[in-house]
C-alpha cells in the first residue's frame, strides 16, 4: 500500500505528500525521538503528536515512509516548508493515537 | 585501502532548530558514494544524535566524518561541561536534559545508547569542564 493509499483508504488529511507513491511497509508510534530513530523501520508510517521541525530531520534520517500526525495536532508553516523541500510526506487525522493505530493496522 | 574522503561541519550551538542538517548532508553525500541505505541510516543515526547531544549540552562543536572503502569514522568534539560519569550516561533513559529539550521530543536518555547501537565501534573520552571527543565507527 502506498502513502497515497493509506490516506485515501482511511481519510487521512494530507498536510503534504511529495512522495505519495512511497510504499508503506509497517507501522510505528512513539513521541520521543531518539526511540523513534532507533526503533521505527524504513518503510514504516510513522504516527506522533510531535509537529515541531525535527520531526523532518528524524524522518529524513530514519526514512519512515510518512508521518502520520494524529490527536488533530497541526503543524507550522516553516515545519511543512521544510518537509516538502526534503519530501518527506505528513499526513494527519483528528483521532486519537490508538484509535488511529489501530486503523492503519488493519489495513497494511 | 586507506584512501579517505573527510567532511567536516561546524555544528551551531546556538539553533536547534537546523540541529541535523550536518547528518542530512551526510546522508546526502555517502548516498551519492553508492553505500548501502543501512549504512547510511547507520551513520547519519548516529551522527544525528551527536549533534543534538552537543546543541543541548555543549553549545555546538565539530563533526568530521571520514569515509573509507571499508569503514565510516565518525569523530564529534566539543568544549562542552563534558561527562561526569559515562556508565550512567550510556545507560538507557538516564538523561540530563532540561524540560524544554524534553518538551521537543529529546532528552529521552537514548543518545548515547542509539549511537552505539547503530555503530560497531564507539569510544567516548571527556573530561569535566573540558569538554567530549566521541569517536564512533561504521564497517562497511
Amino acid at each position: 500500500m502506498t502513502v497515497k493509499q493509506l490516506a485515501d483508504s482511511l481519510s487521512l488529511k494530507v498536510i503534504c505528500m511529495p512522495d505519495g507513491d512511497r510504499e508503506v511497509t509497517g507501522g510505528y508510534a512513539g513521541d520521543l525521538l531518539s526511540w523513534v530513530m532507533g526503533r521505527a523501520n524504513s518503510g514504516d508510517a510513522w504516527i506522533t503528536i510531535m509537529s515541531n521541525v525535527n520531526i523532518v530531520a528524524v524522518a529524513t534520517l530514519a526514512d519512515p515512509s510518512c508521518i502520520v500526525l494524529s490527536e488533530g495536532v497541526g503543524i507550522d508553516a516553516e515545519v511543512l516548508e521544510k518537509a516538502k523541500s526534503v519530501g518527506v510526506n505528513i499526513l494527519g487525522s483528528d483521532e486519537d493515537t490508538f484509535a488511529l493505530c489501530a486503523r492503519i493496522a488493519a489495513v497494511l | 585501502m586507506s584512501e579517505c574522503v573527510n567532511f567536516h561541519f561546524d555544528i551551531d550551538g546556538d539553533n536547534f532548530t537546523s540541529a541535523g542538517e550536518a547528518s542530512v548532508r551526510i546522508k546526502k553525500h555517502l548516498r551519492d558514494m553508492g553505500f548501502s541505505p543501512e549504512t547510511i541510516r547507520r551513520v547519519s543515526v548516529a551522527m544525528y544524535e551527536g549533534e543534538i547531544n552537543m546543541v543541548i549540552h555543549a553549545d555546538g562543536g565539530s563533526a568530521d566524518v571520514n569515509v573509507y572503502v571499508d569503514r565510516i569514522e565518525i569523530i564529534l568534539a566539543d568544549s562542552g561541561p563534558g561527562i561526569s560519569n559515562i556508565e550512567l550516561a550510556m545507560q538507557e533513559g538516564y538523561s540530563t536534559a532540561p524540560d524544554n529539550i524534553r518538551s521537543l521530543g529529546f532528552g529521552a536518555g537514548m543518545g548515547l545508547p542509539n549511537m552505539k547501537r547503530y555503530t560497531d565501534s564507539m569510544k567516548i573520552e571527556s573530561e569535566v569542564g573540558k569538554g567530549t571527543t566521541i569517536y564512533m565507527t561504521v564497517n562497511v
